[in-house]
């Protein structure tokens, strides 16, 4: 394991995503899930929001229009990325250049997945969400920034803390792989699997 | 100590604490399907890992198949389909593909093939992995890269979740099945209400339900947010035990997989089963639902802006007006099928109501047993010949279909689908697809009159 201890800062122009229980279908809608590869999700994220059926941007949309193309992080609606387990949500987001996701609950598939993948989801209160909507929403002053180590999100006056469990929070600012983490207790794995004898031992028929 | 069901099961899996936080837990069975696994085959072999334990995975073809023949619908979901083949042939891991028999929706399979038992803890790259609670089993939904962590380790990294039981007491009337119990929970408790639990049902109207309406039940308790899903294992569950194929691996220690009594749990909801009506879903989230017998909502019923404006935009897109009676509303689609709804039982329900009626003109009605199983008890019990004589076009082959739309069964832009499925999502059955949650039942109902109708007058 990396013993270096990086302060890792998230900082970047924030976009506001207000709508509650935005869910990964709508986030990477099925027909990008077609795939072998984790590549090339970027176009597909959010893209019956972003696109309309021809294929044009929607002007209206908030991630087309000047600054927040740009975004980094998004200040997200209540259950954001309930839905489907698929992971293929985050990737697409995290190729689209996303790095966190400001929310007040995130579903627990979800929330997994991002850890596994880099993206950071900072939980605050229901009034801090709405005043850093409020925040993102004006084009000047959009730009936040998120601090792991202290657990603080700077938005120009507003300084707030947020809750993000330990093994998440390690895990954001080592960009560790779990997997091979894990093997390193290959020993307790075994000895558990001597302890549980036959019980629940399954054998699939092939 | 007391413990509850929940506890007890991470405490039977537990294989060691980790300085972070986090605890491994041991997975004992493992289910992969062809769209949510390639990228964790590739990550571990990129990784020069192993399979810990082939004989513990299953891999079926479900999402992407065609359900109108045994073909793949184009090259690309082949590609899906033959990767998994591959893959599953170089681990070792046993694979249902297309054409065979024990094949179907992966969590219609699991327990029509005897590999959930009571105790036992399940994942599988699918949300909908909360099913196999109905039998006192932890079950529950990971993302790829988790896939790779139980192929790789047959743990996975894991932090206890808070729990919450749901009672739901007394006796449902005639007309309410186990789907209209869950959508009312969901109601009740919100899409995201249950986030970071895990929930047990419990009360008088889950223990009448037997195993498919349990599963149905557990299974759309992903939709609330729950991680996982249970329902004490009784004699109901041990029945249902018997005589599956894999029956014969597994042995009792007569353990009880029930919540000790006097157990504390972090919340408790409380709903009463008796008041409970056939309930169809209006808007865009699995908790925008009302009575078959009452009105959309119209503005008049919300205070908070943000509320009126969530309003505003799934009327919108469902092409709804506010204030519109339930059983006003018209269907071009009834779709019967999916891992909530598509088992013999469900089956049985519809075909109660089609029995000696007609699919109303203009409606296209489609049914996709499960599995394979379910078909071909389906066709022997003789209920594809009611299905088809009520104008239904039964499917051969057993898929996710149009639950999720990802072969050809789409619905198109403004469609408008009565569906047996778990989710109303946009875009869930097709780019603008408009899409009403009911019990299969109520979607045989709709069928046959053309628009949203209470089931209970077909009786
Ligand atoms: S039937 Fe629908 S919900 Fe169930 S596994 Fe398939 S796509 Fe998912």
């Amino acid at each position: 394991m990396k013993e270096k201890h990086m302060n890792k800062t998230i900082k970047g122009i924030a976009a506001p995503l207000s709508l509650a229980n935005i869910d990964t279908d709508v986030i990477m809608p099925k027909r990008f899930l077609i795939t072998i590869t984790r590549e090339g999700l970027a176009d597909g994220t959010f893209a019956d929001l972003r696109f309309d059926s021809t294929g044009e941007k929607r002007p209206e949309f908030i991630l087309n229009k000047a600054p927040w193309a740009q975004a980094t992080i998004l200040v997200v609606g209540d259950n954001f990325g309930c839905g489907s387990s698929r992971e293929h949500a985050v990737w697409g987001m995290r190729q689209l250049g996303i790095n966190a996701c400001i929310g007040t609950s995130f579903a627990g598939i979800f929330y997994d997945n991002a850890r596994k993948n880099g993206l950071a989801l900072p939980i605050v209160s229901h009034e801090i969400r709405d005043t850093l909507l409020q925040f993102a929403r004006n084009a000047s002053s959009a730009e936040i920034s998120i601090e792991l180590d202290s657990q603080t999100i700077t938005a120009g006056e507003i300084s707030a803390s947020f809750k993000m469990d330990d093994a998440t929070r390690t895990s954001l600012i080592e960009g560790r792989d779990d997997t091979l983490d894990t093997l390193k207790y290959a020993g307790a794995i075994y000895d558990f699997e001597t302890r549980l004898g036959n019980k629940m031992r399954i054998s699939v028929i092939k | 100590m007391t413990k509850t069901l929940y506890d007890k099961l991470v405490d039977a899996h537990k294989v060691c604490d980790l300085p972070d936080g986090d605890m491994l837990i041991y997975v004992d069975f493992h289910i992969m399907n062809e769209y949510t696994s390639p990228q964790a085959f590739s990550g571990m072999e990129s990784k020069g890992l192993k399979v810990w334990r082939p004989e513990a995975h299953l891999s079926v073809v479900d999402h992407v198949n065609a359900t109108r023949s045994v073909e793949a619908p184009d090259a690309q979901s082949k590609l899906l389909i033959d990767n998994l083949e591959k893959n599953c042939i170089t681990h070792e891991i046993a694979f249902y593909g297309l054409g065979d028999l024990r094949q179907g929706i992966e969590h219609v399979i699991v327990p029509e093939q005897g590999l959930v038992v009571p105790g036992m803890l399940i994942a599988c790259g699918d949300s909908h992995t909360t099913t196999y609670g109905a039998f006192g089993a932890l079950g529950f939904g990971i993302g790829t890269s988790e896939v790779e962590h139980v192929l790789a380790t047959q743990t996975l990294r894991y932090k206890r979740m808070k729990t919450m039981r749901v009672t739901i007491e007394g006796e449902t009337t005639l007309g309410v099945t186990a789907k209209d119990i869950i959508m009312k929970v969901v109601q009740v408790v919100g899409a995201g209400g249950a986030n970071g639990f895990a929930v047990e049902f419990a009360g008088s109207a889950i223990r009448a339900l037997g195993m498919a309406g349990r599963m149905t039940v557990c299974n759309m308790a992903v939709e609330l947010g729950a991680r996982a899903a249970l329902i004490a294992a009784d004699e109901i569950t041990e029945a249902a035990l018997k005589d599956h194929p894999h029956s014969g691996q597994f042995v009792f220690k007569g353990e009880s997989w029930a919540s000790d009594p006097e157990s504390v749990f972090d919340e408790e909801f409380t709903i009463s089963g008796t008041n409970i009506e056939p309930l169809i879903t209006w808007g865009t989230s699995p908790d925008q639902s009302i009575s078959i017998t009452a009105n959309v909502p119209s503005a008049l019923d919300y205070v908070s802006p943000k509320a009126k404006m969530a309003l505003e935009r799934s009327l919108q897109y469902m092409g709804l007006t506010e204030g519109q009676s339930a059983q006003s509303i018209k269907i071009d689609t009834a779709f019967i099928g999916s891992c909530t709804n598509s088992r013999i039982e469900d089956l049985r329900e519809a075909a109660k109501i089609l029995e000696g009626r007609q699919v109303a003109k203009g409606v296209e009605a489609i049914v996709v047993p499960g599995s394979a199983m379910t078909r071909m008890k389906a066709e022997a019990e003789g209920l594809r010949g009611i299905f088809e004589a009520a104008g239904f076009e039964w499917r051969p082959e057993a898929g996710c279909s149009m639950c999720l739309a990802m072969n050809d069964d789409i619905a198109m832009d403004g469609e408008r689908v009565a569906s047996s499925t778990n989710r109303n999502f946009e875009g869930r059955q097709g780019r603008g697809a408009r899409t009403h949650l009911m019990s299969p039942a109520m979607v045989a109902a709709a069928a046959v009159t053309g628009h949203l109708v209470d089931v209970r007058n077909f009786r």
